[in-house]
């Protein structure tokens, strides 16, 4: 069973060295105990100790990383079932397949589509993690030559795909100097395939089509041979088994701190799915719902973009609302007689305000009030964007001096504000905007400042 | 040797409440048949530890009138149906809907007040056009909900339509309504689980049975907060599982409407690049909205167009094996 933070700390040194990342022994020890930090942080602790704790101190899924020149991608190390628990730490890798049956150019052409795929959200460059390589020619050299030619576009992680470990380690070879996870040791070939993970100090993929059980064995097997950083794949392709078993690999590795079976998941979205638009609803599952790498097989830019921002949202720390800091923003420069409005603080409706007034390209001044990072409708329910607030900030900035005239724009889901504005803000003129950021432009666009 | 592995089961106390809506002639209305939500005794598709008696639910949308601000996309999908509620019901009864959403608009035309008459009258014409059970909105304005309301209530007696919206500010009357007519109620918080029992309370104690509420704890739009909406039911569901009476109301969410008012679905033009192909993403914005919601706990899903509908309910299917 694991061990509470005081248990942890009689076993260390108790010297508050600091060399760890923390300030005290005390405050590491209550760290190992949340499963948020790894006893090998500490220098100095006793071999003894070291046999003790490691049971009882490593994360209950193991914290795995894949690697390329320029992109980690770490899994693992989750500490909860439901976000709202605490948070989801480590985002899935998004993976995108190429098959080592096509053409090199062509696969060359798909890698660097996908790898220049990039989008913007909430102020963050959004995308995709890596490549996965898979030897569908079962041939040493093809293999070798379609990994080349994806590290020839791309300095991204990779996963390799091959049954055969002869062909994996032509594979292995061709991706030298990264890191990349190598897909799968099965009950037929799992001896070859450990040597290989464990000479090249790779990760590897564990698949087993017949129950946790024989899985767990498997895995168990691999670790004998001396590979710790393992990926579990339990066979499961639909939605509702997929759903079942993640949720079964997630309850054994957190409430009975089970082992054998505490490693990431690398799920396929489109092996359970008839079409892409489907291979995306089972994608946005797996975000959701425990899956630690994805492997695609087919993205557009709208499917990248929706299950980019998913995983955003789903991996957000609900502790910590996303906010942006009240004050006057200041957009395309604006002169004394430009519009004037207001918002929230939350920082999703920033964003779509402030791109939108950025894209009309006119001139205005966003004044964004506190209201504790909660979006317009939701603060004002929850009477955090009420007259008083806006006018607060109204009072507070110094917009008054900026501006030649006295007119403020509230959003339209808000209207019912107007007239107590009006009471709180004497001399200001309250107008109604628009009910949606989107329709902004237009109606900046019949601005009068007087 | 295989490893013994010991699933963990939950053993939940609680059980989320079945709802039936709609009433067939038997039973006072005139649906052709009702259609029954709730019932879980485990989370959502865990179908190994509990009993999910009744799938999630597709409510499509319809409104009494053409929207002025839908999508064209929305717009060009349904076509001429939107100018005649009962055409549009009907269309959408094809398009796979479980259940229709009938949206009454706060004017007739952007200017003359929809009056109780004319919201009669579209309630009238939908529940003549379909035999599923029916929701009907208000326009979302105290006085016109109260107002419309009643009087739809009154024209739909026995029909179990489901009345929305409640909210803390106005549930009263809507709620005294649905005690007088025999209907149902939806009842709306804002992303907040105390907020949802309180609002089930004060419903429950004017009299109207839990099993006649529907909760409705707000949603947003993927990329809009979404999470949000998420985390709060499945908290919700939680609660409802471990025994927490008033958090045991199916729930109702709208995902369509969150999502279509976002631009990633709304608007095709002057949007970038990377954003793909328009009709493509708004179609899996509405969607993926959805289907996250549905894995969340949602009971009823209300969404907007119907190549998302298809896709919904075929994986809903999946889900339910």
């Amino acid at each position: 069973m694991a061990l509470t933070g005081l248990q942890i700390y009689k076993l260390l040194p108790r010297t508050n060295c600091k060399e760890c990342g923390f300030p005290t022994c005390l405050a590491f020890a209550m760290k190992l105990a949340a499963k948020q930090a790894e006893l090998a942080a500490c220098p100095y602790v006793s071999e003894e100790a070291k046999a003790q704790l490691a049971a009882a101190a490593a994360p209950p899924i193991r914290l795995v990383t894949v690697e390329g020149p320029g992109h980690k991608v770490e899994v693992g190390n989750e500490t909860v079932l439901f976000r709202h628990e605490k948070t989801f730490y480590h985002k899935p890798g998004i993976f995108v397949r190429v098959k080592d049956t096509m053409p090199l150019d062509e696969i060359k052409a798909a890698v660097k589509a996908a790898m220049d795929y990039s989008v913007e959200y909430v102020g963050m460059d959004l995308f995709l993690d890596g490549i996965a390589v898979e030897a569908a020619s079962g041939d040493a050299d093809a293999f070798a030559a379609a990994v080349q030619a994806v590290r020839e576009v791309t300095d991204r992680p990779l996963i390799l795909i091959a049954e055969d470990p002869a062909v994996m380690e032509a594979g292995v070879k061709a991706a030298e100097g990264t890191r990349p996870l190598l897909y799968a040791a099965t009950p037929d070939n799992w001896e070859p395939m450990a040597a290989l993970a464990k000479e090249a100090q790779v990760s590897l993929a564990v698949r087993s089509l017949d129950g946790l059980g024989n899985l767990a064995e498997l895995a168990e097997q691999i670790k004998g041979k001396g590979v710790q950083d393992l990926v579990l794949d339990p066979g499961v392709r639909d939605p509702v088994s997929t759903l079942v078993t993640l949720t079964q690999l997630r309850r054994l590795a957190l409430k009975k701190n089970f082992r054998p079976l505490g490693y990431p998941i690398i799920t396929f979205p489109g092996e359970g799915a008839a079409d892409p638009m489907e291979e995306a609803m089972l994608a946005s599952q797996h975000i959701a719902k425990y899956g630690g790498f994805i492997v695609l097989d087919h993205l557009t830019p709208a499917s990248a973009y929706a299950l980019l921002v998913l995983r955003e949202n789903i991996y957000t720390n609900p502790q910590e609302p996303i906010q942006v800091q009240p004050g006057i923003y200041e957009i395309n420069e604006p002169k004394p007689d430009s519009p004037l409005m207001v918002t929230t603080n939350f920082s999703i409706t920033y964003f779509s305000v402030a791109n939108e007034v950025d894209g009309s390209g006119l001139p205005g001044w966003l004044l964004v009030a506190d209201a504790e990072g909660m979006s317009v409708l939701t603060a004002w329910a929850a009477g955090k964007f009420d007259a008083e607030r806006i006018a607060k900030s109204v009072k507070t900035t110094s917009i008054e001096s900026k501006i030649s005239h006295h007119k403020l724009i509230i959003p339209g889901h808000v209207a019912v504000l107007m007239g107590e504005l009006e009471e709180e803000l004497p001399g200001w003129e309250i107008l109604v905007g628009p009910r949606e950021a989107v329709d902004l432009p237009g109606y900046l666009k019949l601005w009068q400042p007087s | 040797m295989p490893v013994t592995v010991e699933i963990p089961v939950e053993k939940w106390m609680g059980k989320v409440l079945e709802v039936t809506l709609g009433a067939t002639a038997d039973e006072g209305g005139t649906r052709s048949h009702t259609v029954t939500v709730g019932g879980e005794t485990t989370l959502p598709f865990l179908h190994f530890e509990g009993e999910i008696p009744n799938p999630p639910c597709i409510a499509i949308e319809i409104a009494d009138r053409r929207p002025d601000d839908w999508s064209p996309l929305l717009v060009e999908a349904w076509g001429d149906v939107m100018d005649d509620p009962a055409t549009w019901a009907k269309a959408a009864e094809e398009a796979g809907a479980d259940l229709i959403l009938l949206q009454l608009s706060l004017t007739k035309d952007g200017d003359t007040p929809t009056t109780a008459a004319d919201a009669r009258a579209a309630a009238r014409a939908v529940l003549e056009a379909t035999g599923l059970p029916i929701l009907i909105f208000g326009p979302g304005q105290v006085d016109a909900d109260n107002e419309l309301l009643v009087a739809v209530a009154e024209e739909a007696a026995g029909e179990r339509v489901v009345l929305g919206v409640c909210e803390e500010k106005n549930y009263r009357t809507i709620v005294a309504a649905a005690l007088a007519h025999g209907h149902l109620v939806n009842a709306r918080t804002a992303m907040d689980v105390n907020l949802a029992k309180q609002l089930n309370i004060l419903i429950s104690d004017m009299g109207l049975p839990l099993d006649r509420i529907l909760m409705d704890p707000t949603t947003a739009g993927l990329g809009y907060g979404m999470e949000y909406g998420y985390s709060v039911m499945e908290r919700l569901r939680i609660a409802a599982l471990q025994g927490d009476k008033m958090t045991q109301l199916p729930m109702l969410v709208t995902p369509g409407y969150e999502a279509w008012r976002q631009k990633e679905a709304k608007v095709g033009e002057g949007v970038p690049e990377s954003w793909g192909d328009w009709r493509e993403r708004a179609i899996l914005w509405e969607t993926l909205t959805a289907t996250a919601l549905i894995e969340s706990g949602a009971d009823i899903v209300v969404m907007r167009h119907p190549e998302a509908v298809k896709r919904v309910k075929a994986f809903i299917e999946r889900l339910m094996k």
